[in-house]
């Protein structure tokens, strides 16, 4: 466990293998995003009640969903950094900070425009929208925290602090359709049951989770090995990199 | 294992004579509160602010004291809350600039608990006297009479666990410059769940419900704050005095 966890840690190699990661990541993300779109958008049937306004479901869902992973994710790096000073761990976590906030926007914002045909209007002050409208605030505020330090450790320790602490309200997300009577329906999807829908319509949906994981792994690996570019520029295999090109590694 | 029982012995009469946990819980304790009841002025602050940002309700919205009785509870509650955030930045500031928080850091007893007893002082000073002016304020902004003991005890309750969040905020933004703005982002967010049920709870004694699970729920975070938050804050000190 622990070479794998210290090759893991380093960033050379990290860098390395993610290279070969990459394309096959940004490939089946693109491929499990336009079939999914194409098929939720085109051709799975109409809501019997909300007829075709329920395919923003298709966009929604799956930003709720990465929104709250991407914190959960963040939370895991927070704990190995601040525990172990792995930094790897950090950079992955400033990488993904921002994707995180732009899934908990969209969540919203698809959210609101949802919202005028079924609930007849843009918002309301229930239990699911504000714990969402909060995780953004988080977000914010843990992305201005770790750019107000001057030292880059001071920022990256600042910052996992913060998201361990904000990982309180991941819970009362999740939670908040069950604890609170809330105008927001229930779970989507859950392990345990079958979804109510038809496979028709929840198929293209799975697909468009699957797409977004696939998205998410993809745009932070390639932020993150931005960040460890940037952060060791005049290490020697950074530089035999931009000298050789691709095949100096 | 003559030298090792000799030395163990040794550390033993040392560690005898270092104060313990409490004596240094105390000893930080008594020293804060009697700093800030040095600067008497300071003192009255949060609690003019408090009584300035209430007064600011009427004069915006109308002066109608069912209007003003039907939304006293939110509104008292948001202006105690923002007391409390703006008194926070001074928490640990003057620690910072004369050294003495490295010192408390240095210290045997473990951060947590010293950083606790930082957090009581600043409770004793500013959410205990918030709570205890606060029927005052009530009164003004015609709040049924049956409530204002509600109100007293959830701003006890509830201040108490805005200072001990209010303090990882404090900490972590004590070594920068302008941290004032980011403190509020920071920590507005997690005060939330504090408004939402100490206010709640005024509302519905206003209409006389049963109070019990909402004062509960209030205890229990303020139970978990306890648990938690000395101890953040106390990392987050360590990590403001690195960088």
């Amino acid at each position: 466990m622990w070479p794998i966890i210290h090759k893991l840690g380093s960033p050379k190699w990290f860098y390395t293998m993610s290279g070969r990661w990459l394309p096959f990541l940004w490939g089946s993300g693109a491929l499990l995003i336009i079939a999914g779109s194409v098929w939720g958008l085109a051709f799975a049937p109409p809501d019997y009640q909300q007829g075709d306004s329920f395919r923003i479901i298709y966009v929604h869902v799956p930003a709720a969903i990465l929104a709250q992973s991407c914190f959960a994710m963040m939370a895991v790096c927070s704990v190995i950094f601040l525990v172990w000073r792995i930094k790897l761990a950090d950079m992955a976590a400033g990488a993904a900070a921002p994707f995180g906030a732009a899934m908990t926007f969209s969540a919203l914002f698809s959210g609101a425009l949802w919202g005028v045909p079924t609930w007849g209007t843009w918002w309301v002050w229930d239990a699911r929208l504000t714990s969402m409208l909060l995780m953004l605030f988080i977000y914010l505020g843990i992305m201005a925290l770790r750019g107000a330090f001057a030292s880059r450790d001071g920022g990256a320790r600042a910052a996992a602090i913060l998201t361990l602490v904000g990982v309180i309200n991941l819970p009362i997300i999740k939670y908040s359709v069950v604890w609170w009577n809330t105008l927001h329906q229930g779970a989507t999807f859950s392990i345990t049951e079958k979804p109510a829908m038809p496979a028709s319509m929840w198929l293209p949906l799975l697909l468009m989770v699957l797409g977004f994981y696939l998205l998410f792994a993809a745009v932070t690996i390639a932020r993150t090995r931005n960040e460890i570019i940037r952060r060791q520029p005049s290490a020697r295999w950074v530089r035999a990199l931009a000298q050789g090109g691709r095949n100096g590694l | 294992m003559v030298m090792g029982a000799f030395t163990l012995s040794d550390e033993r009469t040392a560690a005898g004579r270092l104060p313990g946990l409490w004596q240094g819980f105390a000893a930080t304790l008594a020293r804060d509160c009697r700093l800030r009841f040095r600067r008497r002025s300071e003192l009255a602050n949060p609690l003019i602010f408090f009584a300035l940002v209430v007064t600011l309700f009427p004069l915006g919205l109308a002066p109608d004291s069912t209007l003003l009785a039907s939304i006293a509870p939110g509104l008292l509650w948001v202006s105690a809350l923002l007391a409390v955030l703006l008194s926070l930045d001074g928490l640990f500031r003057d620690d910072f600039d004369d050294g003495t928080l490295e010192q408390l850091l240095l210290a045997p007893q473990p951060a947590g608990v010293l950083v606790l007893a930082k957090i009581v002082a600043h409770w004793l000073t500013t959410g205990l006297p918030l709570a205890l002016i606060s029927p005052l304020l009530a009164i003004m902004l015609s709040l049924p009479g049956h409530s204002m003991g509600v109100l007293m005890i959830t701003l006890l309750l509830g201040s108490a666990t805005l200072s001990l969040i209010g303090a990882i905020g404090a900490a972590l933004t004590v070594g920068l410059r302008r941290g004032g703005v980011l403190l509020s982002l920071l920590i507005l967010p997690l005060y939330t769940p504090v408004l939402i049920f100490g206010a709640g709870t005024v509302r519905l004694a206003i209409e006389g419900a049963v109070l019990t699970p909402w004062l509960a729920l209030m205890g229990a975070m303020l139970a978990l704050s306890l648990l938690a938050a000395p101890w953040a804050a106390g990392a987050a000190l360590k990590l403001s005095l690195d960088g």
